[in-house]
Protein backbone atom coordinates (compact mmCIF):
# COMPACT_ATOMS: atom_id res chain seq x y z
CA UNK A 1 0.00 0.00 0.00
CA UNK A 2 1.42 3.38 -1.00
CA UNK A 3 1.38 5.99 1.88
CA UNK A 4 0.64 9.49 1.00
CA UNK A 5 2.31 10.90 4.13
CA UNK A 6 3.61 14.51 4.21
CA UNK A 7 0.11 15.71 1.99
CA UNK A 8 -0.73 17.67 4.47
CA UNK A 9 -0.29 21.57 5.36
CA UNK A 10 -1.87 24.74 3.39
CA UNK A 11 -1.68 25.12 -0.07
CA UNK A 12 -2.79 27.01 -2.77
CA UNK A 13 -5.41 25.16 -5.08
CA UNK A 14 -7.78 25.31 -7.50
CA UNK A 15 -11.37 23.69 -6.88
CA UNK A 16 -10.48 20.79 -9.26
CA UNK A 17 -6.83 19.93 -7.55
CA UNK A 18 -8.45 20.66 -4.41
CA UNK A 19 -11.00 17.68 -5.20
CA UNK A 20 -8.03 15.46 -6.33
CA UNK A 21 -6.68 16.04 -2.96
CA UNK A 22 -9.68 15.09 -1.08
CA UNK A 23 -9.85 11.60 -2.82
CA UNK A 24 -6.61 11.11 -2.33
CA UNK A 25 -7.12 11.45 1.41
CA UNK A 26 -10.01 9.04 1.07
CA UNK A 27 -8.36 6.40 -0.29
CA UNK A 28 -10.67 5.13 -2.97
CA UNK A 29 -9.92 1.74 -4.83
CA UNK A 30 -11.69 2.19 -7.94
CA UNK A 31 -11.58 6.15 -10.55
CA UNK A 32 -12.80 5.77 -13.69
CA UNK A 33 -12.39 9.23 -16.20
CA UNK A 34 -12.90 11.10 -19.08
CA UNK A 35 -12.27 14.60 -20.11
CA UNK A 36 -15.37 16.97 -20.40
CA UNK A 37 -14.15 20.79 -19.46
CA UNK A 38 -14.51 22.40 -16.80
CA UNK A 39 -13.68 18.56 -14.67
CA UNK A 40 -10.77 17.62 -16.72
CA UNK A 41 -7.78 19.41 -14.38
CA UNK A 42 -9.16 17.07 -11.53
CA UNK A 43 -8.59 13.74 -13.29
CA UNK A 44 -5.39 14.86 -14.44
CA UNK A 45 -4.09 15.97 -11.65
CA UNK A 46 -5.21 12.33 -10.11
CA UNK A 47 -3.23 10.49 -12.49
CA UNK A 48 -0.32 12.73 -11.45
CA UNK A 49 -0.87 11.91 -7.93
CA UNK A 50 -0.77 8.20 -9.01
CA UNK A 51 2.81 8.47 -11.45
CA UNK A 52 4.08 10.19 -8.10
CA UNK A 53 3.08 7.03 -6.06
CA UNK A 54 0.66 8.54 -3.85
CA UNK A 55 -2.45 7.22 -5.14
CA UNK A 56 -2.98 3.74 -4.73
CA UNK A 57 -5.76 3.41 -7.05
CA UNK A 58 -7.39 1.40 -10.27
CA UNK A 59 -7.70 3.91 -13.01
CA UNK A 60 -9.54 3.28 -15.86
CA UNK A 61 -9.78 5.55 -18.83
CA UNK A 62 -12.69 4.79 -20.50
CA UNK A 63 -14.46 5.75 -23.79
CA UNK A 64 -17.28 7.43 -22.68
CA UNK A 65 -19.20 8.69 -19.14
CA UNK A 66 -21.67 6.18 -19.67
CA UNK A 67 -18.82 3.45 -19.35
CA UNK A 68 -17.38 5.40 -16.40
CA UNK A 69 -20.43 5.53 -14.48
CA UNK A 70 -21.31 1.63 -15.58
CA UNK A 71 -17.80 0.33 -14.08
CA UNK A 72 -18.28 2.02 -11.05
CA UNK A 73 -21.69 0.31 -10.71
CA UNK A 74 -19.85 -3.09 -10.80
CA UNK A 75 -17.05 -1.98 -8.71
CA UNK A 76 -19.64 -0.84 -5.55
CA UNK A 77 -21.45 -3.66 -6.01
CA UNK A 78 -18.07 -5.66 -4.98
CA UNK A 79 -17.85 -3.48 -2.23
CA UNK A 80 -15.11 -0.99 -3.43
CA UNK A 81 -14.70 2.66 -2.46
CA UNK A 82 -15.53 4.63 -5.91
CA UNK A 83 -14.75 7.61 -7.86
CA UNK A 84 -15.32 9.60 -10.86
CA UNK A 85 -16.19 13.26 -11.91
CA UNK A 86 -18.20 15.08 -14.82
CA UNK A 87 -20.01 18.10 -15.67
CA UNK A 88 -22.54 18.81 -18.57
CA UNK A 89 -23.30 16.65 -21.12
CA UNK A 90 -21.11 14.11 -19.33
CA UNK A 91 -23.21 13.99 -17.15
CA UNK A 92 -26.07 13.20 -19.49
CA UNK A 93 -24.35 10.80 -21.51
CA UNK A 94 -24.07 8.99 -18.29
CA UNK A 95 -27.79 9.06 -17.21
CA UNK A 96 -29.17 5.61 -17.35
CA UNK A 97 -26.28 4.59 -15.44
CA UNK A 98 -26.53 7.42 -13.09
CA UNK A 99 -30.02 6.23 -12.26
CA UNK A 100 -28.91 2.55 -11.56
CA UNK A 101 -26.07 3.90 -9.31
CA UNK A 102 -28.83 5.30 -7.09
CA UNK A 103 -31.66 1.97 -7.10
CA UNK A 104 -28.86 0.00 -6.64
CA UNK A 105 -28.13 1.96 -3.42
CA UNK A 106 -24.33 1.97 -4.58
CA UNK A 107 -22.26 4.88 -2.20
CA UNK A 108 -20.68 5.79 -5.69
CA UNK A 109 -19.22 9.74 -4.92
CA UNK A 110 -18.62 12.03 -7.91
CA UNK A 111 -18.09 15.38 -8.52
CA UNK A 112 -20.18 17.29 -10.77
CA UNK A 113 -17.77 20.45 -12.01
CA UNK A 114 -21.16 22.42 -12.94
CA UNK A 115 -21.32 23.93 -16.61
CA UNK A 116 -24.18 25.40 -18.52
CA UNK A 117 -26.84 22.44 -20.10
CA UNK A 118 -27.42 22.44 -23.67
CA UNK A 119 -28.43 23.67 -25.60
CA UNK A 120 -27.26 27.39 -26.28
CA UNK A 121 -24.10 25.26 -26.33
CA UNK A 122 -21.39 26.98 -23.76
CA UNK A 123 -18.36 25.87 -21.92
CA UNK A 124 -19.79 28.51 -19.07
CA UNK A 125 -20.17 27.85 -15.22
CA UNK A 126 -24.01 27.40 -14.76
CA UNK A 127 -26.10 24.88 -12.18
CA UNK A 128 -28.34 23.43 -14.75
CA UNK A 129 -26.78 20.22 -14.96
CA UNK A 130 -26.75 19.48 -11.70
CA UNK A 131 -30.13 20.59 -10.66
CA UNK A 132 -31.59 19.25 -13.89
CA UNK A 133 -31.06 15.15 -11.97
CA UNK A 134 -32.29 16.66 -8.75
CA UNK A 135 -34.90 13.78 -8.93
CA UNK A 136 -32.83 10.85 -10.13
CA UNK A 137 -31.99 9.48 -6.39
CA UNK A 138 -28.71 10.94 -5.92
CA UNK A 139 -27.55 13.38 -2.75
CA UNK A 140 -26.61 16.44 -3.76
CA UNK A 141 -24.18 18.69 -1.75
CA UNK A 142 -23.15 22.49 -3.52
CA UNK A 143 -19.88 23.89 -2.15
CA UNK A 144 -18.93 27.41 -1.75
CA UNK A 145 -15.12 27.52 -1.76
CA UNK A 146 -12.16 25.19 -2.51
CA UNK A 147 -11.52 24.37 0.72
CA UNK A 148 -15.44 23.46 1.17
CA UNK A 149 -14.56 20.96 -1.66
CA UNK A 150 -12.03 19.52 -0.49
CA UNK A 151 -13.94 18.77 2.74
CA UNK A 152 -17.25 17.61 1.50
CA UNK A 153 -15.28 15.02 -0.83
CA UNK A 154 -14.08 13.43 2.61
CA UNK A 155 -17.77 13.50 4.26
CA UNK A 156 -19.56 12.79 1.26
CA UNK A 157 -17.86 9.22 1.72
CA UNK A 158 -18.16 9.23 5.21
CA UNK A 159 -22.28 9.67 4.37
CA UNK A 160 -22.61 7.58 1.49
CA UNK A 161 -20.90 5.01 2.90
CA UNK A 162 -22.68 4.83 5.96
CA UNK A 163 -25.49 1.60 6.64
CA UNK A 164 -28.24 4.25 7.10
CA UNK A 165 -27.97 6.03 4.28
CA UNK A 166 -25.80 3.65 1.35
CA UNK A 167 -26.77 6.17 -1.67
CA UNK A 168 -24.52 7.80 -3.79
CA UNK A 169 -23.29 11.65 -3.41
CA UNK A 170 -22.75 14.34 -5.81
CA UNK A 171 -19.96 16.85 -4.97
CA UNK A 172 -21.17 19.65 -6.90
CA UNK A 173 -19.05 23.21 -7.64
CA UNK A 174 -18.95 25.60 -10.55
CA UNK A 175 -16.93 25.48 -12.98
CA UNK A 176 -14.22 28.21 -13.56
CA UNK A 177 -15.41 30.19 -10.66
CA UNK A 178 -14.09 27.01 -8.44
CA UNK A 179 -13.04 24.85 -10.59
CA UNK A 180 -10.34 26.91 -12.35
CA UNK A 181 -9.83 30.09 -9.34
CA UNK A 182 -7.16 28.93 -6.94
CA UNK A 183 -7.37 29.57 -2.81
CA UNK A 184 -5.96 28.67 0.12
CA UNK A 185 -6.40 25.28 1.29
CA UNK A 186 -5.45 23.50 3.90
CA UNK A 187 -4.69 19.85 3.44
CA UNK A 188 -5.35 17.41 6.10
CA UNK A 189 -3.47 14.75 7.11
CA UNK A 190 -3.53 11.13 5.74
CA UNK A 191 -3.66 10.05 9.42
CA UNK A 192 -6.19 12.20 10.47
CA UNK A 193 -8.60 11.21 7.57
CA UNK A 194 -8.08 8.11 7.78
CA UNK A 195 -9.47 7.95 11.83
CA UNK A 196 -12.32 9.84 10.20
CA UNK A 197 -13.55 7.22 7.98
CA UNK A 198 -12.36 4.51 9.91
CA UNK A 199 -16.47 3.93 11.74
CA UNK A 200 -16.72 3.08 8.14
CA UNK A 201 -15.32 -0.46 8.18
CA UNK A 202 -17.57 -2.13 10.47
CA UNK A 203 -20.42 -0.69 8.51
CA UNK A 204 -23.06 -3.45 6.75
CA UNK A 205 -23.08 -3.16 2.92
CA UNK A 206 -24.59 -5.80 0.74
CA UNK A 207 -21.22 -6.78 -2.12
CA UNK A 208 -21.20 -9.03 -4.47
CA UNK A 209 -18.63 -12.34 -4.53
CA UNK A 210 -17.54 -15.07 -5.77
CA UNK A 211 -17.90 -16.77 -2.76
CA UNK A 212 -21.93 -15.16 -2.02
CA UNK A 213 -23.04 -14.47 -5.80
CA UNK A 214 -26.07 -12.35 -5.60
CA UNK A 215 -28.34 -10.55 -8.21
CA UNK A 216 -28.56 -6.94 -8.51
CA UNK A 217 -29.98 -4.68 -10.22
CA UNK A 218 -32.94 -7.57 -10.74
CA UNK A 219 -36.42 -6.77 -12.86
CA UNK A 220 -38.30 -6.55 -9.92
CA UNK A 221 -42.05 -7.61 -10.27
CA UNK A 222 -44.50 -7.53 -8.57
CA UNK A 223 -45.42 -3.93 -8.03
CA UNK A 224 -45.80 -3.99 -4.54
CA UNK A 225 -41.77 -5.37 -4.07
CA UNK A 226 -40.52 -2.30 -6.51
CA UNK A 227 -42.66 0.18 -4.53
CA UNK A 228 -41.24 -1.49 -1.61
CA UNK A 229 -37.67 -0.53 -3.03
CA UNK A 230 -38.74 3.23 -3.81
CA UNK A 231 -40.29 3.39 -0.28
CA UNK A 232 -36.74 2.45 1.11
CA UNK A 233 -34.88 5.11 -1.20
CA UNK A 234 -36.25 7.60 -0.06
CA UNK A 235 -36.73 6.76 3.58
CA UNK A 236 -32.75 6.21 3.29
CA UNK A 237 -32.60 9.98 1.54
CA UNK A 238 -34.60 11.19 4.84
CA UNK A 239 -32.32 9.86 6.81
CA UNK A 240 -29.16 11.32 5.30
CA UNK A 241 -30.43 14.70 6.55
CA UNK A 242 -29.59 14.38 9.83
CA UNK A 243 -26.73 11.92 9.65
CA UNK A 244 -24.99 14.61 6.96
CA UNK A 245 -25.66 17.40 10.34
CA UNK A 246 -23.66 14.91 12.62
CA UNK A 247 -20.63 14.08 10.18
CA UNK A 248 -20.53 17.86 9.30
CA UNK A 249 -20.55 18.43 13.22
CA UNK A 250 -17.19 15.53 13.90
CA UNK A 251 -15.94 16.87 10.95
CA UNK A 252 -15.48 20.38 12.46
CA UNK A 253 -14.62 18.41 15.83
CA UNK A 254 -11.48 17.03 14.26
CA UNK A 255 -10.64 19.39 11.38
CA UNK A 256 -11.80 22.83 13.04
CA UNK A 257 -14.11 23.80 9.79
CA UNK A 258 -17.64 22.85 9.62
CA UNK A 259 -20.29 24.11 7.08
CA UNK A 260 -23.74 24.30 9.45
CA UNK A 261 -24.19 20.76 7.62
CA UNK A 262 -27.78 20.85 5.08
CA UNK A 263 -27.90 24.79 5.72
CA UNK A 264 -25.87 27.68 6.88
CA UNK A 265 -27.20 30.51 8.17
CA UNK A 266 -25.31 33.65 8.48
CA UNK A 267 -26.31 36.58 10.25
CA UNK A 268 -30.22 35.51 9.57
CA UNK A 269 -31.18 34.80 13.36
CA UNK A 270 -32.60 38.53 13.92
CA UNK A 271 -32.88 39.32 10.41
CA UNK A 272 -36.41 40.48 8.76
CA UNK A 273 -35.55 39.46 5.14
CA UNK A 274 -33.19 37.08 4.22
CA UNK A 275 -31.65 36.02 0.69
CA UNK A 276 -30.99 31.84 -0.28
CA UNK A 277 -28.46 31.29 -2.25
CA UNK A 278 -26.52 28.00 -3.55
CA UNK A 279 -22.86 27.32 -4.73
CA UNK A 280 -20.30 29.99 -5.03
CA UNK A 281 -22.47 33.07 -5.17
CA UNK A 282 -22.73 32.63 -1.51
CA UNK A 283 -19.32 34.79 -1.05
CA UNK A 284 -20.10 37.17 -2.49
CA UNK A 285 -23.42 37.80 -1.03
CA UNK A 286 -22.22 37.23 2.52
CA UNK A 287 -19.94 40.65 1.79
CA UNK A 288 -22.90 42.23 0.29
CA UNK A 289 -24.89 41.42 4.10
CA UNK A 290 -22.24 42.67 6.08
CA UNK A 291 -21.80 45.77 3.74
CA UNK A 292 -26.17 46.03 4.18
CA UNK A 293 -25.70 45.41 7.83
CA UNK A 294 -23.58 47.86 8.67
CA UNK A 295 -25.75 50.40 7.05
CA UNK A 296 -28.45 49.11 9.40
CA UNK A 297 -30.28 47.30 7.19
CA UNK A 298 -31.95 43.74 8.80
CA UNK A 299 -30.62 40.96 6.46
CA UNK A 300 -29.48 37.47 6.71
CA UNK A 301 -28.70 35.03 4.30
CA UNK A 302 -28.90 31.05 3.67
CA UNK A 303 -27.07 29.12 1.71
CA UNK A 304 -28.39 25.59 0.63
CA UNK A 305 -25.70 23.19 1.43
CA UNK A 306 -27.39 20.23 0.48
CA UNK A 307 -29.52 20.28 -2.46
CA UNK A 308 -31.00 16.61 -2.07
CA UNK A 309 -32.40 15.46 0.14
CA UNK A 310 -34.27 19.17 0.75
CA UNK A 311 -33.39 19.99 3.79
CA UNK A 312 -36.69 21.05 4.52
CA UNK A 313 -37.05 20.62 8.36
CA UNK A 314 -34.13 23.16 9.03
CA UNK A 315 -35.55 25.41 6.04
CA UNK A 316 -38.18 26.35 7.50
CA UNK A 317 -36.60 26.23 11.38
CA UNK A 318 -34.78 29.48 9.71
CA UNK A 319 -37.27 31.11 7.73
CA UNK A 320 -40.19 31.04 9.85
CA UNK A 321 -40.76 34.80 10.98
CA UNK A 322 -39.23 36.14 8.06
CA UNK A 323 -40.84 39.22 6.52
CA UNK A 324 -39.55 38.55 3.02
CA UNK A 325 -37.31 35.91 0.73
CA UNK A 326 -34.89 36.97 -1.95
CA UNK A 327 -33.84 33.52 -3.54
CA UNK A 328 -30.81 33.61 -6.31
CA UNK A 329 -31.28 31.02 -8.91
CA UNK A 330 -28.36 30.10 -11.10
CA UNK A 331 -30.68 27.68 -13.14
CA UNK A 332 -34.23 27.81 -14.52
CA UNK A 333 -37.17 25.47 -14.36
CA UNK A 334 -38.42 25.47 -17.66
CA UNK A 335 -42.18 24.46 -16.34
CA UNK A 336 -42.33 27.23 -14.16
CA UNK A 337 -40.33 30.19 -15.27
CA UNK A 338 -38.61 30.19 -12.49
CA UNK A 339 -35.42 28.90 -10.62
CA UNK A 340 -35.17 25.63 -9.09
CA UNK A 341 -34.74 26.79 -5.63
CA UNK A 342 -37.74 29.25 -5.45
CA UNK A 343 -39.35 26.31 -6.48
CA UNK A 344 -38.26 24.41 -3.96
CA UNK A 345 -38.95 27.02 -1.14
CA UNK A 346 -42.50 27.86 -2.52
CA UNK A 347 -43.03 24.01 -1.57
CA UNK A 348 -42.52 24.34 2.11
CA UNK A 349 -43.56 27.48 2.91
CA UNK A 350 -46.92 26.49 2.97
CA UNK A 351 -45.84 24.49 5.85
CA UNK A 352 -44.79 27.81 7.78
CA UNK A 353 -46.94 29.40 10.29
CA UNK A 354 -48.54 32.95 8.73
CA UNK A 355 -48.02 35.17 7.80
CA UNK A 356 -45.95 33.61 5.85
CA UNK A 357 -43.09 35.69 3.99
CA UNK A 358 -43.02 36.97 0.78
CA UNK A 359 -41.01 34.86 -1.94
CA UNK A 360 -39.00 36.73 -4.54
CA UNK A 361 -36.91 35.10 -7.26
CA UNK A 362 -34.06 36.03 -8.97
CA UNK A 363 -31.91 34.34 -11.64
CA UNK A 364 -29.14 35.19 -12.38
CA UNK A 365 -25.52 33.65 -13.40
CA UNK A 366 -26.79 31.78 -16.38
CA UNK A 367 -23.82 31.37 -19.70
CA UNK A 368 -21.38 32.27 -16.81
CA UNK A 369 -22.69 35.72 -16.03
CA UNK A 370 -21.18 37.15 -13.09
CA UNK A 371 -23.49 37.44 -10.22
CA UNK A 372 -21.97 40.48 -8.72
CA UNK A 373 -21.95 42.78 -5.75
CA UNK A 374 -24.59 45.05 -7.30
CA UNK A 375 -26.61 42.30 -8.18
CA UNK A 376 -26.95 41.24 -4.50
CA UNK A 377 -27.49 44.68 -3.85
CA UNK A 378 -30.53 45.11 -6.31
CA UNK A 379 -32.05 41.32 -4.63
CA UNK A 380 -31.55 42.90 -0.88
CA UNK A 381 -33.10 46.23 -1.90
CA UNK A 382 -36.24 44.31 -3.88
CA UNK A 383 -36.02 42.10 -0.81
CA UNK A 384 -36.80 44.60 1.26
CA UNK A 385 -38.64 46.63 -0.32
CA UNK A 386 -41.37 43.98 -0.89
CA UNK A 387 -40.96 43.39 3.11
CA UNK A 388 -42.16 46.50 3.45
CA UNK A 389 -45.61 46.30 1.27
CA UNK A 390 -43.90 47.71 -1.86
CA UNK A 391 -45.24 45.43 -4.94
CA UNK A 392 -42.47 43.57 -6.80
CA UNK A 393 -41.90 41.68 -9.37
CA UNK A 394 -41.82 37.63 -8.66
CA UNK A 395 -39.54 36.75 -10.97
CA UNK A 396 -36.10 38.89 -12.19
CA UNK A 397 -34.17 38.10 -14.58
CA UNK A 398 -30.86 39.98 -13.08
CA UNK A 399 -28.87 40.22 -16.33
CA UNK A 400 -31.53 41.49 -18.83
CA UNK A 401 -32.54 44.48 -16.74
CA UNK B 1 -45.67 -1.57 6.73
CA UNK B 2 -45.68 -4.58 5.15
CA UNK B 3 -42.03 -5.04 3.79
CA UNK B 4 -40.73 -8.10 2.52
CA UNK B 5 -36.90 -8.11 1.07
CA UNK B 6 -34.20 -8.18 3.07
CA UNK B 7 -32.06 -5.86 0.46
CA UNK B 8 -32.29 -2.23 0.53
CA UNK B 9 -32.30 -2.11 -3.15
CA UNK B 10 -33.41 -4.82 -5.80
CA UNK B 11 -31.06 -7.42 -5.30
CA UNK B 12 -31.43 -10.80 -4.41
CA UNK B 13 -30.07 -14.46 -4.22
CA UNK B 14 -30.02 -17.51 -6.90
CA UNK B 15 -32.01 -19.42 -3.87
CA UNK B 16 -34.88 -16.49 -3.08
CA UNK B 17 -34.53 -14.42 -5.78
CA UNK B 18 -37.30 -11.59 -5.42
CA UNK B 19 -37.57 -10.97 -9.31
CA UNK B 20 -39.99 -11.81 -11.98
CA UNK B 21 -41.44 -15.41 -12.08
CA UNK B 22 -40.81 -15.37 -16.04
CA UNK B 23 -43.66 -18.39 -16.22
CA UNK B 24 -46.00 -15.88 -16.16
CA UNK B 25 -45.73 -15.07 -19.38
CA UNK B 26 -45.85 -18.28 -21.43
CA UNK B 27 -49.02 -18.85 -23.95
CA UNK B 28 -47.72 -22.51 -24.49
CA UNK B 29 -45.80 -24.94 -22.04
CA UNK B 30 -43.60 -27.94 -22.34
CA UNK B 31 -44.92 -31.67 -21.22
CA UNK B 32 -42.13 -34.19 -21.60
CA UNK B 33 -43.46 -37.85 -22.10
CA UNK B 34 -41.30 -39.78 -19.25
CA UNK B 35 -41.40 -43.07 -21.15
CA UNK B 36 -39.15 -41.12 -24.37
CA UNK B 37 -37.05 -39.26 -22.63
CA UNK B 38 -33.60 -40.53 -23.09
CA UNK B 39 -31.88 -37.96 -20.60
CA UNK B 40 -29.46 -36.90 -23.34
CA UNK B 41 -30.14 -33.53 -21.72
CA UNK B 42 -30.01 -31.77 -25.29
CA UNK B 43 -33.03 -29.64 -23.70
CA UNK B 44 -31.16 -28.54 -20.47
CA UNK B 45 -28.42 -27.78 -22.97
CA UNK B 46 -30.46 -25.34 -25.24
CA UNK B 47 -32.72 -23.76 -22.95
CA UNK B 48 -32.90 -20.14 -23.08
CA UNK B 49 -34.05 -19.91 -19.88
CA UNK B 50 -31.90 -22.03 -18.38
CA UNK B 51 -34.82 -23.59 -16.63
CA UNK B 52 -34.93 -27.71 -16.99
CA UNK B 53 -34.38 -29.63 -14.08
CA UNK B 54 -32.99 -33.16 -14.27
CA UNK B 55 -35.13 -35.37 -12.46
CA UNK B 56 -34.19 -38.90 -11.47
CA UNK B 57 -35.47 -40.48 -15.08
CA UNK B 58 -36.28 -37.49 -17.07
CA UNK B 59 -35.46 -34.11 -17.79
CA UNK B 60 -38.80 -31.28 -17.39
CA UNK B 61 -39.18 -27.51 -17.56
CA UNK B 62 -39.34 -25.28 -14.49
CA UNK B 63 -42.94 -23.85 -15.09
CA UNK B 64 -42.39 -21.33 -12.53
CA UNK B 65 -39.56 -19.70 -14.71
CA UNK B 66 -40.45 -21.30 -18.14
CA UNK B 67 -41.55 -18.59 -21.02
CA UNK B 68 -42.99 -21.68 -23.35
CA UNK B 69 -40.32 -20.47 -26.51
CA UNK B 70 -40.59 -24.34 -27.38
CA UNK B 71 -36.84 -24.98 -27.87
CA UNK B 72 -36.80 -27.97 -25.86
CA UNK B 73 -39.48 -29.35 -27.98
CA UNK B 74 -37.10 -28.42 -31.54
CA UNK B 75 -34.08 -29.97 -30.23
CA UNK B 76 -35.56 -33.34 -28.69
CA UNK B 77 -33.83 -36.05 -30.68
CA UNK B 78 -36.63 -38.58 -29.28
CA UNK B 79 -39.21 -36.06 -30.11
CA UNK B 80 -40.19 -36.24 -26.26
CA UNK B 81 -41.22 -32.59 -25.44
CA UNK B 82 -44.97 -31.86 -26.92
CA UNK B 83 -46.67 -28.24 -26.20
CA UNK B 84 -49.77 -27.64 -25.49
CA UNK B 85 -51.63 -24.13 -25.52
CA UNK B 86 -52.24 -22.72 -21.70
CA UNK B 87 -55.22 -22.19 -21.10
CA UNK B 88 -56.85 -18.37 -20.28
Amino acid sequence: MTEAKGIGGVKILDGNRAAAYGILLSRPDIITSYPITPQTPLLETLYRFQADGLLDAEMVETEGENTSMSILLGASAAGGRTFTATSSQGLSFMNDAYLQAAGNRFPIVMVIAMREQVTPHGVVAGQQDAVSVKDHGWIQLYTESCQEILDSIIMAYRLAEDEEVLLPVNVCYEGFYLSHNSQRVEVPEQEEVDEFLAPLKHMKRQKFTLEEPTIFSSYTVPGELYTEYRFKACAAQQRAKQKWDQIDKAFGEKFGRSYGGQIEAYRAEDAEVVIVTMGCSTGTAKVVVDKKRDQGVKVGLIKIKMFRPSPKERLMEALSGKKAIGVIDRNVCFGWNCGHNFLELKTLLSDLHTPLPLLLDFIGGLGGCDITNRDVERVIDRTMAAAKGEPQQTVTWLSLE
Amino acid sequence: MRLRSPFEGPWSTPKDPYDIKTGEWRSQRPITKVEKCRQCGWCYIFCPSGCIEEKEYYFTANLEYCKGCGTCSKVCPAKAIMLIREEV
